[in-house]
């Protein structure tokens, strides 16, 4: 069954230097263990070709059913030098939302 | 020692609401209000600003919002904290003591937490043996020196406590931890001690939570956003704080916005690294022990926050020159919107390669197609597109190649392909790029210091 991510999280990204970071927060425990078990870092990385270059970084916060993605070279040298219209990587964690997950 | 404390956000960052802060002294009784307005380049903006002028270097919106919530403030016995004082905080005192004599406060104190920028010293350290390497690439300071344009640690709490402690009822910082502005008052009014690690992590979190000024109230919230009720009048986010470090998320009740697990969650989980280790100059929080609970409508109560021993180390946050760069703009119409910005792209690229410029980056975006998501966007039926704003940026280390791209834009009007306007801005000019370099210091080479001044 394929499950789209709009439907069973939200979440918010920001920018730490050059890297993005996409929290991801399911709305409910049936979607953070969905989350937690399909949504890889691989996956991550593989979602952003094009726009991430560099490693990706998962970490799990279980009590706030999220999880949280650094993507690290991804916003074209960081927020201040980057020509990107985004350059803080304000948009990407509804980029992340656009994934699907076979469940 | 107080029951609880309400402290309110006043402000996200140096170019948020300029209301936001009268509202959140009048909409309802508050302990302490709290102001961030520093972003890394905000350091290096106001640096550029002192350079000009030695009496500017903070947040010039601060005397003028003194002049508006003073008397208020003064009446409520509100107290303040604001990170505004940038690289000048006695500049932004005298401002705001010239403020409160005009209109006739008198006994106004205010205190200045200074020490932090620490320009003035990186010879020194280079010649003792610290090299500020930059914490992303390892490379030293002695790489970008001559191209320095401000350095500052970043404080914590505690001096403020300390302004707190001499009686401040205005503390204006340099650089300080957005997170130590809400955590200052906690630890005065509480009496916690330096080693209450957890009782630390839990105003630190707090001050997360607070830091950008309405996003944890309803602001830029992915979850159901059109849920959250008369956005354009959002109460910022109010911490009730309690002895025992819980803290309940609340704010106005009759002013807008919400605030809901999703909104504190979305907060919670913005701008993080490692959420178990979560680094500021006066502990280590654990995002991972921290619970939500939704007690009552816009009221989220926020506990179990664990904490950690800080490290030895403050951050030090240097800003140096790094080139030039411009953007420029031109708007396409249907028919075949898509396929006229890319063919102007490319004459445009033809055009630069024949001038033999030198250029670190050419980008470009195709605003309304793909510039936020990239690679990740949909293809769209070209005939259901009624426009596109190409937008192309360049970077050079040389500034005639910069100003020499802006003056390659307009022409695509009259020598391109057709239907194109949204040249009214002019010229791209060319802009300072400034590069930011994160590094570390030993907290033993860098001394806080307090001062209070009163009218």
């Amino acid at each position: 069954m394929k499950v789209k991510l709009l439907d069973i999280a939200h979440g918010r990204s920001g920018d730490k230097g050059d890297a993005a970071n996409i929290g991801i927060i399911a709305y409910n425990m049936n979607g953070y263990e969905i989350i937690k078990k399909h949504l890889t870092a691989d996956k991550v990385k593989k979602h952003f070709e094009g726009i991430c270059f560099g490693e990706v970084e998962r970490y799990e916060l279980p009590n706030l059913m999220a999880l949280n993605f650094v993507l690290h070279n991804t916003l074209g040298g960081g927020g201040t030098v980057s020509l990107k219209h985004d350059a803080q990587g304000k948009t990407l964690a509804a980029a992340l939302l656009r994934m699907e997950l076979e469940v | 020692m107080k029951e609880k404390i309400r402290i309110a956000s006043g402000q996200g960052f140096w170019g948020d609401l300029v209301d936001a802060p009268f509202y959140q002294v009048t909409s309802g009784p508050i302990d302490y209000l709290v102001m961030d307005y520093l972003a890394e380049v905000t350091m290096s903006i106001l640096q550029k600003q002192k350079n000009k002028n030695p009496n500017l270097g903070y947040a010039k919106d601060i005397p003028d919002l003194m002049r508006k919530i003073l008397p208020i403030t003064k009446e409520k016995n509100i107290k303040i904290i604001t990170n505004g004082g940038g690289v000048n905080p006695e500049a932004c005192a005298d401002a705001v003591l010239k403020v409160a004599k005009e209109i006739g406060l008198a006994n106004l104190k205010v205190a200045v937490v200074l020490g932090d920028n620490i320009i003035d010293k990186i010879d020194e350290l280079i010649s003792s043996g610290y090299y500020l390497n930059n914490m992303e690439t390892s490379e030293p300071i002695t790489k970008i020196r001559d191209k320095l344009l401000s350095a500052n640690v970043y404080f914590g709490a505690f001096p403020i406590v300390e302004a707190l402690k001499l009686g401040a009822e205005i503390v204006i910082t340099g650089r300080t931890t957005d997170t130590g502005l809400t955590l200052a008052p906690m630890i005065y009014e509480f009496n916690w001690d330096k080693t209450d690690y957890d009782l630390l992590a839990a105003g630190t979190v707090a001050g997360h939570i607070l830091e950008c000024g309405g996003q944890a109230s309803g602001g830029n919230l992915l979850a159901d956003w059109k849920s959250v009720e008369n956005l354009a009048e959002i109460g910022f986010p109010i911490a009730e704080a309690y002895p025992n470090g819980d803290v309940i998320i609340t704010k106005h009740e009759n002013l807008g916005g919400k605030v809901s697990f999703e909104t504190v969650a979305e907060q919670l989980v913005y701008e993080i690294g490692d959420p178990m280790k979560y680094i500021t100059p006066d502990c280590i929080a654990d995002f991972t022990s921290i619970k939500l609970e939704e007690i009552a409508p816009n009221k989220v109560k926020v506990f179990n926050v664990k904490g950690k021993p800080e490290t030895e180390f403050y951050k030090v946050s240097c800003s140096y020159f790094d080139g030039y760069s411009a953007v420029g703009t031109l708007t396409y119409s249907w028919p075949e919107a898509l396929t006229k910005a890319k063919a102007a792209d490319e004459i445009l690229r033809k055009r630069l390669e024949k001038l033999n410029l030198k250029f670190d980056e050419i980008r470009t975006e195709f605003v309304g197609y793909n510039s936020c998501h990239g690679p990740l966007s949909v293809k769209i039926d070209e005939e259901k597109i009624n426009e596109i704003m190409l937008r192309v940026a360049v970077r050079s280390h040389d500034y005639n190649a910069v100003e020499r791209f802006g003056k390659e834009i307009a022409p695509l009007i009259l020598t391109g392909p057709p239907s194109v306007t949204g040249f009214a801005g002019g010229r791209p000019k060319p802009n300072e790029v400034v590069a930011y370099w994160p590094a570390l210091i030993p907290k033993k080479l860098v001394e806080p210091k307090v001062k209070l001044i009163t009218t």
